[in-house]
């Protein structure tokens, strides 16, 4: 098991190589100079010197490349052109929020979409299991912007329960930080509730009518021990997939939910890096991002085997 | 009366499906006294197991009792809910079922499995459940039992898995076990096995049993009584016998006379109405070929090699000559189904040589045959009908396909007489041949399966078992159908198949298989009757006979 994930990190090695070649390409994928590019409309040819200078931009593409992966291998992504900032700490003030917006939209949506497949599976073709689907089809079709407003309207601005927007880091208390959090992981969650509500129940559907659950039957189990001990884990490698490939989505979906609820997080970050061509600090998220995807990808695969002793690599 | 034990009155049960409610059980009336095991004997459709499932209640969702009552010591099972329903099932009766592999869960490690059945009935602590369960291993005869306690489906034998079913049924020692083709899928020395435990524990623990099989010869050589099932009735009751000496009822004789036993010929298989036709070709003379004649097909010192471990043929060798019949006999593992399926050319040997009709064909990678002008001449028959036609395609388009693509035929006028041609030849009524597969029976699908393999009139016909999937009425006529096909155009003949009863009626020759190797070869008669081998000799004592003469011997 230990040779197997250190063989899978092995593996995700030039995974890695090729996403930071790309990454750094950006820069140069972009048209036009990449020099006149940061400098902006207003820069005169002498501030286009000075930040070709600085950023190297005069020296070959691969002695560039390889400078920039020797100084990322250090802990080093560069300077914020705009703020003069180190990108690693402009990243590093920002992911908390983003860190506490995605777990908590994670776990809301496992905690609520996975019994809600199971039951529609379970109750298939009754009203409890249609309710549910529609349910499922409503949250698929609206925008992550609108559900944002219409709760940040309701919740917050009619009935006053939660607060409209902004955050507080968990350091200031458990609840104050899960109360600025409840609306934007609802929002944010919607549309993954649906899906991996969607997919639990598609493959519930399937394992019930295996064999095995009827022994399980036959055996006299109750309902609850063949849902959840024979028929769950049975369908829990689409699901685990889905709620993966979920996570990659969720990074996309901040970047909407921290705006309506201005959130101090990446996704904002993000936006306003990209407004002022900030090229060090995209470069860093995108870096980011694809890390968490590869290390998401890794535990998946890791957790496949935990749930089916057939898999084996 | 105190000693039975399952009283089941006038049960109805349907079925609703898209196309209206169906009825599966017609009025089924059935006792089984304690400690007697029962055979309930049917063909697909007949609702024995149906009945099976009723009785345990384990019906699918679209299934109702509609009628009728099963009292189980006393109290109408079909009246149990919840806790009180539960507390019956897997404890004082309990099921196993068809495809044991299946039937476990194939995540959770097989003494868990055994555990949940005694932890759901008893009040012990799991360390308890965990030492039954390891005795009812070692009860089921399992080797090493603490090591398998941790073992998974996946990991075990098809009969292991049975035993395991029948460890986790007998688990809270039921008094009545209702067996669902237990040992169908099984080879015959397996099924032997498992059948000789399941009857041994159900002696020992004073279990009722019913067994419920497509299979006559197995329940006649284990159960005292036998109850025949068609369409949803029971149409006789009897000892076996009666049932096979004097059956009384005309589906029960249509059955006995399609079970094919030791000496049985397939002329016999069917009753007089339905043999008329084939008479004239029985009397036709084989074509002798012309001494000197090289033969159809040699197959020299034939081997194939899986990626790791050791090989699943080796040395293999034969030869047949055109118009004749070979059965290829073995249990599963022996390698048989990979021999066939080299000479067919769909995989690839590592070692020796395959020649048909004087041309080496044995080096043309198997992706290319395709391309090769003997594709036609060697096609196939493959086990399943169900899965082995493409179920997006008609009849038709399944019979024409072979046609356009190996005879260069195009759509059309000529096309349409080829197909209506052979799905003649096979006896497929022609309105059918518009029709997709699942609208099709299993017998009309063998069908379709041999008018595509028979389209392009290849000269060797490779069989992998058949009729395996198909009920004995049926697999009487298919195979009628393939000895007249073989008579009338000289197919050549090599049958793969488990059922040596089967391979005894329709083939001149018979080669036995073990481990990739040939045990003993020879004309299929004598070569039953007097075994040479031990494992030939093993292989013909377990087939379940229908032989009345052993039973009076038994009896008195």
């Amino acid at each position: 098991m230990l040779s197997y994930i250190l063989r899978r990190i092995v593996s995700t090695l030039p995974v890695m190589a090729i996403v930071a070649l790309f990454v750094f390409s950006l820069l140069y994928i972009a048209p036009g100079d990449p020099a006149v590019v940061i400098a902006g409309d207003q820069a005169s040819p002498e501030d286009v010197e000075r930040i070709r200078q600085s950023l190297g931009l005069d020296r070959p593409f691969l002695i560039q490349f390889g400078s920039w992966v020797w100084r990322i291998l250090h802990g080093d992504l560069g300077t914020s052109i705009f703020t003069n900032l180190p990108v690693s700490a402009m990243i590093g003030q920002r992911l908390g929020p983003t860190l506490s917006l995605m777990s908590v939209t994670l776990l809301l949506t496992i905690v609520i979409a996975v019994p809600l497949g199971v039951v529609a599976a379970w109750k298939a073709g009754s009203f409890i299991d249609r309710a549910i689907m529609a349910f499922a089809v409503f949250g698929f079709s609206l925008p992550v912007f609108v559900v944002g407003y219409v709760l940040a309207y309701v919740f917050a601005l009619e009935l006053e329960w939660l607060p409209v927007q902004g955050y507080t880091p968990i350091t200031e208390g458990f609840w104050p930080w899960l109360q600025n959090l409840i609306l934007p992981a609802v929002a944010l969650g919607c549309v993954y509730i649906a899906l991996i509500a969607r997919i639990t129940r598609a493959t519930m559907l399937e394992v019930l009518q295996q064999d095995y659950i009827r022994t399980a039957r036959a055996k006299g189990l109750g309902q609850g021990g063949i849902l959840f001990i024979h028929a769950l884990k049975n369908a829990a490698v689409p699901i685990v997939t889905v709620i993966g490939i979920g996570i990659a989505l969720l990074i996309g979906g901040a970047v909407v939910t921290e705006s309506v609820f201005a959130i101090p997080g990446l996704g904002r970050l993000t936006i306003d890096a990209i407004l002022r061509r900030d090229y060090p600090v995209i470069q860093g998220i995108v870096l980011l991002f694809s890390f968490v995807y590869v290390l998401v990808n890794l535990m998946i695969d890791v957790v496949y085997t935990l749930v089916d002793p057939r898999i084996r690599y | 009366m105190t000693d039975q034990l399952l009283d089941i009155e006038d049960l109805h049960v349907s079925f609703s499906t898209r196309r209206g409610t169906v009825e599966a059980v017609r009025g089924v009336t059935l006792t089984v006294a304690k400690g007697e095991m029962l055979g309930l004997v049917g063909e697909s459709g007949s609702g024995k197991s149906v009945t099976g499932f009723a009785t345990t209640r384990l019906l699918d969702a679209a299934g109702r009792v509609t009628g009728g009552k099963i009292m189980f010591r006393g109290q109408d099972v079909t009246k149990l809910r919840g806790d009180d329903l539960r507390q019956l099932q897997g404890a004082a009766m309990s099921m196993i079922f068809q495809n044991p592999r299946a039937a476990l869960n194939p995540i959770r490690a097989i003494g868990l499995q055994i555990a949940d059945a005694i932890l759901t009935h008893k009040k012990i602590s799991k360390d308890a459940a965990r030492a039954e369960a390891l005795e009812l291993l070692r009860a089921v005869q399992i080797r090493d039992p603490e090591t398998r306690m941790n073992a998974y489906p996946h990991e075990l034998s098809g009969g292991m898995c049975q035993r395991v079913m029948i460890a986790i049924a007998i688990s809270c020692n039921p008094s009545l076990l209702i067996a669902d083709e237990p040992t169908t899928g099984l080879d015959v020395t397996t099924q032997k096995v498992v059948m000789d435990l399941l009857a041994d524990i159900a002696a020992a623990r004073g279990m009722a049993t019913i067994l419920i099989t497509h299979d006559l010869g197995l329940a006649a050589r284990y159960c005292r009584r036998i109850a025949v099932m068609e369409r949803g009735r029971i149409v006789e009751e009897a000892d076996p016998k009666t049932l096979f000496s004097a059956p009384q009822h005309a589906y029960t004789k249509r059955l006995v006379a399609a079970s094919p036993t030791a000496t049985s010929r397939i002329e016999d298989l069917v009753t007089e109405e339905e043999r008329e036709g084939y008479a004239a070709v029985l009397g036709k003379p084989r074509h002798e070929p012309a001494y000197g004649t090289p033969p159809l097909l040699e197959v020299r010192q034939l081997a194939k090699r899986f990626d790791e471990g050791s090989a699943a043929v080796a040395d293999f060798s034969m030869t047949m000559a055109g118009g004749e019949s070979v059965g290829l006999v073995g249990e599963s593992g022996s390698g048989k189904s990979t021999t066939s399926r080299m000479i067919c050319r769909l995989i690839d040997p590592s070692e020796g040589d395959i020649v048909f009709d004087g041309q080496s064909i044995g080096h043309i990678a198997s992706r290319d045959f395709h391309k090769s002008p003997l594709r036609k001449d060697i096609q196939m028959v493959f086990q399943d009908p169900n899965e082995s036609l493409n179920p997006r395609f008609t009849a038709y388009d399944c019979i024409a396909h072979p046609l356009l693509r190996l005879d260069g035929m195009r759509a059309g006028d000529a096309l349409r007489k080829r197909v209506e041609e052979c799905a003649e030849r096979v006896g497929l009524p022609l309105d059918l041949l518009s029709r997709f597969p699942h609208q099709l029976s299993g017998g009309q699908k063998a069908r379709v399966g041999i008018a595509r393999a028979i389209a392009c009139r290849p000269r060797l016909l490779v069989l992998d078992e058949p009729t395996a999937a198909l009920d004995v009425s049926v697999q009487a006529v298919v195979l009628q159908l393939l000895d007249r096909l073989r008579r009338e155009n000289d197919i050549a003949l090599l049958f793969v198949s488990h059922d040596l009863n089967v391979v005894r009626m329709l083939c001149d020759r018979t080669i036995v298989l073990r481990n990739g190797g040939i045990v003993e070869q020879g004309e299929s008669r004598a070569l039953f009757d007097n075994p040479k081998t031990d494992y030939t000799r093993k292989l013909v004592e377990a087939i379940p006979h229908i032989d009345t003469g052993k039973l009076l011997a038994a009896a008195v």
